[in-house]
């Protein structure tokens, strides 16, 4: 079991904590860049920065498959639904000023609070702790798919129920009544 | 891998994304900070997964539901959105004001002194 072998130091710095420190610098970039971004198509390309960081740093932590539907899924459908979304409620493609509202203050204010508390409580709590990821070659495709199909049948398949019940919510909801209501 | 990075990235990307929420007024930036939040969530699943080494996957088959909860939900979050742009012409969401009380302490607070009967022709 890992957790009771002792880490290696913070010096001694493998290629895999190196991709994901580029990767991560990126999704916070990309991240800062879609909240303060005065262009809100602009926003949701940054968006797509941030997910395929955040799918490349899933590949850095052994879940392949995970990644990949993160590609898929994210970056595939929720942003292009998103930039639906942008050209049907004819948001302003230029660049806008009254993207932000009057509290963005108060909002930085807690945001860097709870930023400032999360990363201090992880870097206490988890110091010496080490992800050994040689051990862990198991975790590609194959073993997702295995434990989905056997441990895991039963949530997956009331996943489908629950996309099936928000795909008919969300027609319902957006489709224009014959009536004129 | 030290388990520090993967938290501390998703510590960085849920605080951007609360941030996103509280300070953005369009409906559909606020939805993409919501995103933001998510995928913070699911870092912090798949590196505990593989921190602890789990034999079931618990971690990356719970970010595989995360990842399609969030699908319905910026379906029917975005269907909402359509349905407020399409009855307000707007979805600022500082205008969509009308369940809660009146944004001016002032003028509330004159309200309850004129007494229950002016304000209820207001």
């Amino acid at each position: 079991m890992s957790l009771a072998q002792a880490a290696p130091g913070y010096a001694d710095v493998t290629a895999q904590e190196v991709i994901f420190l580029l990767m991560g610098l990126a999704a916070v970039g990309s991240a800062v860049l879609v909240v303060t971004t005065k262009n809100v198509v602009h926003a949701a390309l940054w968006l797509v920065v941030t997910l395929a960081s955040v799918a490349g740093s899933y590949l850095m932590l052994t879940a392949e498959f995970v990644a990949w539907v993160q590609v898929l899924i994210y970056i595939g459908s929720i942003v292009v639904l998103l930039l639906f979304g942008i050209m049907l409620t004819k948001a302003p493609i230029g660049g806008t000023a009254g993207l932000d509202s009057e509290n963005r203050v108060a909002a930085g204010v807690v945001a860097t609070a709870l930023g400032a508390t999360l990363v201090t409580l992880v870097i206490d709590a988890f110091r010496h702790a080490y992800i050994d990821l040689e051990d862990f070659e198991a975790a590609g495709a194959e073993a997702t798919g295995r434990s989905i199909f056997q441990s895991w049948v039963l949530p997956f398949e009331v996943v489908s129920v629950l996309l099936l019940a928000a795909l008919i919510g969300s027609i319902v909801l957006s489709r224009r009544d014959e009536e004129g209501r | 891998m030290h388990l520090v990075y993967p938290t501390v990235l998703a510590a960085l990307l849920f605080s951007i994304g609360v941030y996103g929420v509280l300070a953005r007024r369009n409906a559909v930036l606020v939805l993409m900070s919501i995103e933001i939040m998510l995928n913070a969530v699911n870092i912090n699943l798949i590196a505990f997964n593989a921190w602890i080494q789990d034999t079931l996957l618990a971690g990356q088959i719970f970010a595989l539901f995360v990842i399609a909860v969030a699908a319905a939900e910026v379906g029917v979050g975005l269907a909402i959105v359509l349905l407020i742009y399409r009855t307000r012409e707007s979805i600022d969401i500082d205008t969509l004001n009308e369940l809660g009380d009146s944004a001016s302490p002032a003028r509330s607070t004159a309200a309850r002194a004129a007494g229950p009967a002016e304000a209820r022709v207001r």
